[in-house]
């Protein structure tokens, strides 16, 4: 018995693609160090494909697990499909996570944003922002929405 | 290799406690409320019991109220003084910012009932200034509480002191015990407190049974109603077998402490030299002044929730003041109290050694513990940028 699925630990336990890429084409960084959780993405891009990936991860064991998860589903896909990665899909091929934690996984989706976002803009390639709803508006996934009052 | 290291957060109950739970299950079912002999047969334990934890803490028997744990005296004690200060006009509750939760919610809730609440601050070494509560206890004050020991960080608090104070100015004092009980000499005369709370499951009884102790005199409000049992504060047929339990316990703790705490304090001085030498940490609350057993350090560039993952996977149970273990948003009040920032504060660890623990689950915490933080910071952007400079380290 344990907090997180099998899935989750085994992506926590062994994440895939950790690390850095130091000749990255594209680098996402979100979240904060105040809020216990940031997240950085590192792209490689050839032919408009995602050809490399890689992450590392200041948090607790689903920010962990859903980088590692989100790093495993773009890697080979176009830039586009990338794009629609969301932190449900993310958070559904982990097999769920508690309630409180599904905040975490919000920053997978937006550091595959930002990642693919910084590669656009260094290339100077243009982009249609509507793509990007989480790496441009929220720069820090919201804490507010569940403040619990009587706790 | 299985390390327990969480015992502030509950102990394995003792075989003296478990040999009186069972016992008394088994021979005294009677109610004490009830005449016949099997009920009778019961009450007397239940006075046996109340004396034998009475002349532990060096209180009088009518003084001992048996309650759900030290949650429900925290709160039992707190609106007890508060709604006694109320009809005397008196509305201020004064109290730390590193109480446990059961003394802050409950201050939370009468503050919007129109109590004015005042939480003093304590020291970078997490203990509480005397010269601070001096300045602030008054004669408007219906009640101070202040913990003798602290959860997260172990502090022992200068309760004498402040009970002086507001014994000198005419206000009520409350103690959280809790942490404390079992562990160190707790004596509530010497103390001088008009209320302490305590919880049998922190040293080896059982969960579910506490004890509010209320200086006779001191106001005494029930929180449960609904029968006449502990002289009509607390309501609700006693759970007889755990509060044997919770007594036995208790006196096994008291007669072992002199050994227990010997071997505590040499684990924890191990674990404290040992955890010190990883780089860019830093113990959590005074060295000297803390419970023997408790170490607590905050590890710059990592998060507590995955540290303690990890341990768990090695075999430790210990605990952490991080945001994500605590299902709330923000890192332990306790650590923000002592001035470490929300940064630092999510990468805590806290250990909590038991009686139980030997030299060789140190040895093997200090392996398992550095392996852990380095692995951590290595995936750790945070870590990366404060290797490379471009983020200055806290610690």
């Amino acid at each position: 018995m344990s907090l997180y699925s099998e899935k989750v630990m085994d992506h926590f336990k062994h994440p895939r693609n950790v690390g850095v890429i130091e000749d990255a084409d594209g680098v996402g960084e979100v979240g904060n160090a105040k809020c216990g959780d940031i997240m950085k993405m590192y792209i490689k891009v050839e032919d408009g494909k995602i050809a490399d990936v890689k992450f590392e991860t200041f948090g607790c064991g689903s920010a962990i697990a859903t980088s590692s998860m989100a790093t495993e589903m773009i890697k080979g896909k176009s830039l586009d499909e990338a794009l629609t990665l969301t932190n449900k899909a993310v958070t559904e091929a982990l097999g769920g996570l508690p309630a409180y934690k599904l905040h975490c996984s919000v920053l997978a989706e937006q550091a595959v944003q930002a990642a693919i976002l910084d590669y656009y803009k260094r290339n100077g390639i243009a982009y249609d922002e509507s793509k990007f709803p989480c790496a441009l508006c929220a720069h820090e996934h919201d804490h507010t929405a569940d403040e619990d009052d009587e706790a | 290799m299985f390390v327990y290291a969480d015992h502030a957060a509950t102990t394995r109950i003792s075989p003296e406690a478990l040999a009186a739970y069972t016992a008394t299950a088994e021979e005294f079912y009677g109610n004490p409320s009830s005449l016949h002999s099997a009920g009778q047969r019961a009450k007397e334990i239940l006075d046996d019991c109340r004396a034998r934890i009475a002349k532990v803490l060096n209180a009088d028997a009518r003084e001992i109220i048996f309650t759900s744990g030290g949650s429900e005296a925290d709160n039992q004690a707190i609106r007890s003084a508060a709604y006694a200060g109320l009809k005397k006009g008196k509305r201020k509750l004064i109290s730390t910012a590193i109480e446990h939760h059961a003394v802050l919610h409950t201050l939370k809730k009468l503050e919007k009932e129109g109590f004015e609440v005042v939480l003093l601050p304590v020291q970078p070494n997490g203990i509480l200034d005397v010269e601070t509560a001096r300045a602030a206890i008054d004669e408007d004050c219906a009640l101070v509480s202040v913990m003798l020991a602290n959860n997260e960080i172990g502090t022992l608090q200068p309760v004498e002191e402040v009970a002086a104070l507001c014994k000198e100015r005419g206000v009520p004092f409350h103690t959280d015990a809790v942490q404390a009980v079992g562990h160190i000499p707790v004596d509530v005369r010497a103390i001088g407190c008009d209320y302490l709370a305590l919880s049998a499951h922190k040293f080896c009884g059982p969960k579910g049974v506490g004890v509010l102790y209320a200086r006779r005199g001191a106001p005494l409000s029930p929180l449960i109603e609904g029968g006449a049992q502990e002289r009509g504060k607390r309501a609700g047929t006693e759970d007889l077998p755990a509060i044997a339990a919770m007594t036995a316990a208790l006196e096994a703790s008291v007669a072992d402490m002199g050994r227990a705490s010997a071997v505590l304090k040499k684990l924890q001085d191990k674990l404290i030299d040992g955890l010190s030498r990883i780089p860019h940490c830093a113990l959590n609350g005074d060295r000297e002044r803390r419970l023997p057993g408790n170490i607590s350090f905050c590890f710059e560039g990592i998060e507590g929730e995955s540290l303690l993952l990890l341990l768990d996977e090695k075999g430790i149970c210990a605990s952490s003041g991080s945001a994500c273990t605590s299902g709330s948003l923000d890192p332990s009040h306790v650590l923000l109290a002592i001035g470490r920032v929300h940064d630092v504060a999510h990468g805590s660890l806290r250990l909590t050694l038991g009686a139980e623990n030997t030299e060789a689950d140190a040895d093997y915490m200090l392996e398992a513990i550095p392996e852990v933080v380095s692995y951590l910071r290595n995936m750790s952007p945070v870590w990366r940028d404060l290797q490379e400079g471009k983020r200055q380290y806290l610690l």
